[in-house]
């Protein structure tokens, strides 16, 4: 506890006879360059996500199951992980079952001791949803929970997210606020704007660095 | 078993490194071409003047007015983190805060860690003081994991391996990991890859550094590319983080313009592949996350630099790095002339509080004070300002109380009695012009070395006549002096 005191005790004496600065944060500096009329969100989005190497589909909210086993055949995956406690798990499972699928779709039942050699060498894919996207930054926003902890969207080497287009606010400022972050968050909180990726050679790019090698959003239009 | 690794050795002075690194083409031309290209990275992100100039303004407010109430800043987000179930310790020095987090490993038995980037942990050479108690700590960034399994320090402090070409990285990776050689920077990365993945999923604990510790919540925030932060502080089942205690700021959505300025300051990206916000250890109904989180609040000098009101702007920093990348020194020496943690501009403004003024004497002066570091600094940190401040605290009397640690090691009895004479004989008129005449009469007089300036240029010599004597005899000529 020394420690503790002897800082604090520092600081505040280097402080004495000073007052704290006023609360100077300026919301329009971190709002007004980034405002798009609503059709051209998802253009934004879309483009800065496809610049780093993202795969964006935008589809029917009913046709993305059909697409992803594309996507999956496509690339001879084997298995897919994905959350069956989620509206979009269940109805994915569904489709599976409708149309005969031979890919494996693995869940997330356990805690990640019980499973993890299997988590990190033999899950091709994951799927999960988002809790929106960001226009500015090319950004789609996750709140891992228990059916879709945080290292689902990690540790498969390809990673499926659902964004719904109505969920892409203009900037993260004005997704904070809206939802009111600031009054709880989860315990882990990630905002991701693409595949894993290094510079550290040669600042020559290269992607897949320890997170998924693919990213792969679905842009689902409410019609 | 305990086994220090070891460092490779440098020559002990700046200048003696410097002569080096500057005869070393391949190493200037690593940096050169790196350099010019985050400069331009950088000055694409900023496509707006007015934007970037009012984002850099806004940056600067919020980490003064942080700085401003540090105190009650670090204990409410104690109480946050606390109430989250994240438990916080304070370190005065790097050797507590190495203690502190060798007790965390001691207490879960643990041998194995991976180590996502952090310059604190750097500050506190925690992997060489795991391993002599037989824990080995495994650095997870690329560059980070090149640079150690080459017994090196990073260069860098956002490309720890920038020194290093492909050909350097494809040979270190076939001597130390027995890998067929190849210049693919592809295949190079997916050879750390496959190396890393295993350790992430055996380590008993992963330490992380923090980029922006959020009071309001109790939130730990990390920005990075690679994904091997989130696997470091996720996939063990404990997670310690380390940092320094001016990285605390109050409310949430102030993350968001200093996130901004970090990113495209630093790569020139918009956001980098991931921000990770971590606010609490794994809830009894997750399945997934490390079962404690630690966080180390690091001392280490800094409480030295907050003492003064000027030096306290240093504690702005959010190690984006582009004064480095604009610095014309740095671009020309390589990181590891500095021979500190911190290398480039803002190592020359921070490490006299942690390794104390004499230990980095030649720093303050290795500038040509161009100003690029200040202008392009995100937070608005006057560092040419800061250079010479410390250059004035290198030379003041070491018998006096010091203002910033170890000053005064370049102080000289005979430079300050040189410069005493020089000011008597211009303050007074009359001592003036006796010295003007004897100096013109007397100039074969005039020594002809004058130390190291006489190695590389002819001695100066004194004119015939003095300017003030040429001028008065100029208006004598013109028609009289003017009355």
């Amino acid at each position: 506890m020394t420690a503790r005191a002897n800082i604090l005790g520092k600081l505040r004496n280097s402080l004495a006879g000073t007052t704290p600065r006023p609360d100077e944060f300026d919301e329009g500096q971190v709002t007004r360059p980034w405002r798009y009329a609503p059709e051209d969100r998802v253009t934004r989005l879309r483009s800065l996500m496809e610049a780093v190497h993202t795969e964006v589909h935008q589809c029917h909210s009913d046709s993305w199951p059909d697409l992803v086993t594309q996507l999956l055949n496509k690339r001879n995956l084997r298995n897919l992980l994905c959350a069956p406690g989620t509206d979009h798990g269940r109805a994915l499972q569904a489709h599976f079952e409708a149309t005969e699928q031979t890919i494996e779709l693995l869940a997330y039942d356990k805690p990640v001791e019980a499973w993890k050699e299997e988590l990190f060498w033999n899950v091709d894919a994951s799927l999960t949803g988002t809790l929106g996207g960001i226009a500015a930054t090319g950004t789609v926003v996750l709140w891992p929970d228990r059916h879709e902890p945080r290292l689902m969207s990690l540790v498969p080497p390809v990673h499926i997210a659902l964004l719904k287009a109505s969920e892409i606010h203009d900037n993260l400022y004005d997704m904070m606020v809206s939802q009111d972050w600031a009054a709880g968050l989860p315990t882990n909180v990630l905002l991701v704007s693409g595949p894993s990726k290094t510079a550290d050679i040669e600042q020559v790019l290269a992607y897949g660095a320890h997170g998924p090698r693919e990213l792969i959003v679905l842009v689902l239009e409410d019609l | 078993m305990s086994q220090r690794i070891p460092v490779t050795e440098l020559t002990p002075d700046f200048r003696g490194r410097a002569e080096e690194a500057l005869a070393d083409g391949q190493l200037r031309n690593n940096f050169r071409v790196a350099m010019d290209s985050l400069m331009t990275k950088r000055a694409n992100a900023f496509p707006d003047a007015d934007e970037r100039e009012g984002l850099r303004e806004l940056g600067n407010r919020l980490k003064a007015g942080a700085l401003s109430r540090l105190p009650d800043l670090l204990e409410q987000l104690e109480q946050k983190l606390t109430e989250n179930g994240i438990k916080v310790h304070w370190a005065e020095t790097v050797e507590e805060a190495n203690d502190l987090v060798h007790g965390i490993i001691e207490a879960r038995k643990g041998s194995q860690v991976v180590k996502g980037k952090s310059m604190v942990s750097e500050e506190m050479e925690m992997n060489d003081y795991l391993a002599e108690r037989g824990i080995e700590c495994l650095e997870s960034d690329m560059g980070e994991y090149i640079v150690q399994l080459d017994n090196e320090k990073p260069s860098h402090i956002i490309m720890p391996a920038i020194h290093k070409n492909a050909r350097q990285v494809s040979k270190l990776f076939h001597d130390k990991l027995g890998e067929p050689e190849t210049e693919d920077v592809n295949q190079l990365i997916q050879i750390g890859r496959r190396t890393l993945r295993r350790k992430f999923m055996d380590a008993d604990v992963g330490v992380s550094g923090v980029n922006f510790a959020i009071a309001e919540t109790g939130t730990l925030l990390l920005v990075e590319n690679e994904g091997n932060g989130r696997m470091s502080t996720t996939a063990p089942p404990v997670h310690i983080a380390v940092t320094g205690i001016e990285k605390v700021v109050p409310n949430l959505r102030d993350v968001v313009p200093l996130v901004s300025l970090l990113t495209r300051s630093a790569l020139g990206q918009p956001i980098t592949t991931y921000v990770n916000l971590i606010s609490g250890p794994r809830k009894p109904d997750e399945l997934d996350g490390p079962e404690e989180v630690h966080l180390v609040l690091l001392d280490n000098g800094r409480t030295g630099a907050f003492a003064d009101a000027q030096m306290r702007q240093t504690l702005n920093c959010i190690r984006c790095g582009a004064c480095m990348n604009h610095c014309p020194v740095y671009t020309r020496v390589g990181g590891h002339t500095y021979g500190e943690v911190y290398p480039g501009p803002i190592g020359k403004i921070i490490t006299p509080h942690m390794a104390g003024l004499d230990k980095v004497p030649d720093h303050p002066s290795a500038s040509s004070l161009c100003g690029a570091c200040g202008e392009v600094c995100p937070v608005k940190i006057p560092i040419p300002e800061l250079l010479q401040r410390l250059r004035q605290e290198n030379v003041k009397d070491p018998e006096q109380p010091q203002q910033v640690k170890g000053g005064g090691a370049k102080y000289s009895r005979m430079e300050r009695w040189i410069w005493r004479g020089w000011q008597m004989l211009n303050t007074r008129p009359a001592l003036y012009r006796s010295f003007l005449w004897a100096a013109t009469r007397f100039r074969a007089l005039a020594p002809k070395k004058a130390g190291p300036w006489t190695e590389n240029h002819s001695a100066p010599v004194p004119a015939r006549r003095s300017l003030h004597d040429l001028a008065a005899q100029h208006l004598d000529q013109k028609g009289g002096r003017p009355s």
